[in-house]
């Protein structure tokens, strides 16, 4: 590709998972104070859509800067099965501690997706619903999580 | 700085092909969009300029201008055509996504005179698309 350009791909993908916003360090009220509707004990659910920004070169032999089918089995493998028709508080490790806001949901995300060995993860969105979405492109506090 | 965006849609055909490779080969890494008889989509093109509004007509650029432009370089290059066999820009290249932004790219940026080119996005389908940007630009503003 050309030096002075950059390309990059994007890539959505859905799943759908139950969640429930609640705090263990707030007191009932204040939970219900903070979260509203989201902290219903039963929980609730959305339409996730996952957009993954991948950067490197184009391979003048594919015209690609991933297999598209490498990535959506390395996505499948990394987040999708694990999140998809489950329960984001009791079946992902990570948010036994954390609350799932969505702005959690992309951190994690991007942890699970920064390996993909043919392209530079660049940023993850996620759109929540139709009027609100989230993104992370990782931050300089990257090297203190785990 | 303003950045203005504007939406045009083409439908055009194309295949992966790759004639240093095996037909097996082509089969394995191309799948599907490896059909010798091609297959369409109905892409979208997002090109977003930068600049500061004129003072006189607060404008980045002649919106106007831009269709003109649009329609003279993609639409009439690209629009009910095949990409690999129809658009000379992209011979001898793989028609991705990823390629077919930076042509456009390439085809867009001289003739943007007020303003300057900021991003092509390019969606084949509304799951998959290319950005392409000037180097150390980004969708987040990073170097």
């Amino acid at each position: 590709m050309s030096d002075a350009l950059r390309i990059e791909l994007g890539r959505r993908y859905r799943f759908s998972a139950a969640h429930r916003l609640h705090s263990p360090q707030l007191s009932e009220e204040e939970n219900c104070r903070v979260f509203g509707k989201c902290n219903n004990p039963h929980g609730h659910g959305h339409n996730y859509v996952v957009e993954v920004s991948m950067s490197g070169d184009v391979d003048p032999a594919t015209g690609m800067i991933a297999n598209l089918a490498d990535l959506d089995a390395f996505v499948e493998r990394q987040v999708l099965e694990e999140f998809d028709h489950k329960s984001l508080n009791d079946d992902v490790p990570a948010f036994r501690e954390k609350v799932p806001t969505t702005e959690n949901l992309c951190i994690e995300i991007y942890q699970r997706l920064k390996s993909f060995s043919q392209a530079k993860l660049e940023r993850i969105r996620v759109q929540e619903t139709g009027n609100n979405s989230f993104e992370y492109a990782g931050d300089h506090l990257e090297g203190n999580r785990s | 700085m303003v950045l203005l965006t504007r939406k045009i849609e083409f439908a055009a055909s194309h295949l992966y092909h790759n004639p240093n490779l095996s037909a097996e080969e082509n089969r394995r890494i191309f799948g599907k969009c490896n059909n010798p008889h091609g297959h369409g989509h109905n892409y979208t093109l997002e090109v977003t300029v930068e600049g500061e509004p004129d003072p006189v007509t607060g404008m980045v650029l002649d919106l106007k201008e831009l269709k003109e432009i649009l329609e003279r370089e993609i639409m009439q290059r690209m629009d009910h055509r095949h990409l690999n066999y129809e658009v000379a820009e992209l011979a001898g290249k793989i028609p991705t996504c990823e390629n077919i932004a930076q042509v456009i790219w390439q085809l867009l940026e001289p003739k943007i005179t007020q303003g300057r080119l900021h991003r092509v996005r390019l969606y084949e389908s509304p799951d998959l698309f290319a950005d392409c940007f000037r180097n150390g630009a980004g969708a987040a503003g990073k170097s």
